[in-house]
């Protein structure tokens, strides 16, 4: 049984390029078969957080136009066996993929992978719509601010309305995954509390990323947060919200100030 | 240099959103016509003071068939109030097109198939088409969260929301909103010109309170009324918001 994931959250720079390569690697790493794709279409980032980008011959457009074959534009990971890269085009635009493209696409994948995450591009156009289209699942990356939290209410609203699924009056299953959660900041009142973000937009949570440098330093490398350091927090919040989306019940630790504070004392980085 | 300063008096502009039936008549016409007269001496109740607009786009008629079914129509007592479909300069003014391209409802079930009542809104997702009606249902309940950039639109009556209205997010009720969650986008209750409507909530947070197209916008609002449970009302055109514990 394959699942098709899109990672979605209508604002950008929350960190949905992030969470698709740690939540794909994480997936991985367990021993299920994960193709991470790339639908931002003209602005792709998902092959250089992956360390892909240098291997990247044919794209996701290519392959929904017909003019390559699956295989030839899977890019499989170094690192990992298990876990391949549909790069998305970076000198087409979003039109370039066609609806009946895509749905073959999605359609070849599901007959390989366990796993198929869709990292969405910002935006409620054409092309967030696209990344949606064929998902069963969800994972709504948000931040801890007002903004951020408005822009996913407004995609979990069009997943209730633009998806395969809705279009059969079925429900896509949906998570949230908060992201950039700075505890010290929540402590002082400076950002929206967990609670606050929950009430607000009532979907279950799959996970609190704690903001670390990790997180950038792992991108810089061309690596996914779970795999450049594995015991640090965010790749450990990645791990557990992970097997959360498997279905396992971990418990939700909400990182709090006093974790800091030990890091502080002992000299390491607040994580 | 002196002006005199003439006080004005306050203009209102209201919305009217009605709900019309569309017939559209399919060959053989007599048949059809036959049908119409065979509904209507079977629920007599069914077309009485509902505005009703004749779609002929489907069926290519000539003039005389048009004016055939024009009077047909207007001679069992139905309010035919538009003609869609035509040449307009074939009908009388009364009957001319209606302005801009009017947009398509549901089927509506016949009464007598109608399944216990389960109101379906009137609702416009992102654009979706509109989605069946059953309009003799004088409320509508929503027993999920409205999200950022829906419109709930229910110009037959009470609106209730088993959960929150977000920020961004609006309902617009013929009759009074009442929300079991945080109210935090835009209300609109009694657009139908109903000044006895009201807008309740459990937690207030709203971005704009109409009630009869009379508002009141989120800065006009006592900050002390803020996260708690409040009602708002009209009291001779000025809106009343206050805590309900």
């Amino acid at each position: 049984m394959s699942k098709v994931v899109v990672v979605t959250s209508g604002k950008g720079g929350v960190g949905k390029t992030t969470s698709t390569a740690a939540l794909g690697a994480a997936l991985a790493l367990s021993g299920k078969n994960v193709v991470v794709v790339d639908f931002d279409v003209g602005l792709r980032n998902l092959d250089l957080v992956m360390g892909a980008e240098r291997r990247v011959v044919y794209d996701l457009i290519n392959v929904a136009q017909g003019n390559a074959k699956l295989h030839q534009a899977l890019i499989k990971d170094k690192r990992i066996e298990t876990l391949s890269l549909l790069a998305a085009s970076q000198t087409r635009d979003k039109d370039a993929l066609s609806e009946k493209g895509l749905a073959r696409v999605i359609k070849e994948l599901r007959g390989q992978f366990d796993w198929i995450i869709c990292d969405s591009p910002a935006g409620i156009e054409r092309g967030a719509v696209m990344a949606m289209r064929h998902a069963d699942a969800a994972v709504i990356v948000t931040n801890p601010e007002v903004s951020s939290v408005r822009d996913s209410d407004r995609i979990i609203g069009l997943l209730d309305a633009k998806t395969e699924r809705a279009a059969k009056g079925e429900l896509v299953e949906k998570h949230l995954l908060i992201t950039r959660f700075d505890p010290a900041r929540a402590g002082r009142g400076d950002m929206l509390r967990v609670e606050d973000v929950m009430d607000i937009l009532s979907v279950p949570l799959l996970g609190i990323i704690p903001e670390s440098d990790q997180v950038l330093r792992a991108s810089n490398l061309g690596q996914p947060v779970t795999l450049a350091n594995p015991l640090s927090a965010p790749a450990r919040a990645y791990a557990d919200a992970a097997r959360r989306l498997i279905g396992e019940s971990v418990a939700m630790n909400v990182p709090h100030d006093r974790f800091n504070l030990i890091n502080k004392i002992f000299g390491g980085r607040a994580a | 240099m002196s002006v005199a300063v003439k006080s004005r008096i306050s203009f209102r502009l209201l919305g009217r959103s009605y709900l019309a039936f569309a017939l559209s008549p399919e060959r053989p016409l007599d048949e059809w016509l036959a049908e119409l007269d065979r509904w209507e001496t079977k629920s007599p109740s069914f077309f009485s003071n509902r505005p009703i607009v004749l779609d002929l786009h489907n069926i290519a008629v000539t003039r005389e068939e048009a004016f055939e079914i024009v009077a047909h129509i207007e001679s069992r007592d139905l309010r035919l109030i538009a003609v869609e479909g035509v040449n307009p300069q074939w009908l009388p003014a009364r009957l001319a097109p209606l302005p801009g391209a009017a947009q398509p409802g549901g089927i509506f079930q016949p009464p007598e198939e109608r399944k216990p009542v389960r109101p379906e809104p009137l609702k416009i997702v992102d654009n979706e088409p509109l989605e069946p009606a059953v309009p003799d249902c004088s409320a509508l309940l929503i027993d999920y969260p409205v999200r950022s950039g829906q419109s709930i639109i229910f110009p037959h009556g009470d609106v209730t929301v088993v959960g929150s209205v977000a920020s961004g997010a609006e309902i617009i009720a013929g009759g009074s909103i009442h929300v079991y969650g945080s109210l935090r986008g835009r209300a609109f209750a009694g657009t139908n010109g109903n000044a006895s409507a009201r807008i309740f909530c459990n937690k207030f947070d709203a971005e704009i309170l109409v009630i009869d197209g009379l508002y009141k916008t989120a800065d006009d609002f006592d900050p002390k009324l803020r996260g708690t449970s409040v009602q708002a009302r009209l009291n001779q055109d000025i809106m009343n918001i206050e805590t309900m514990n």
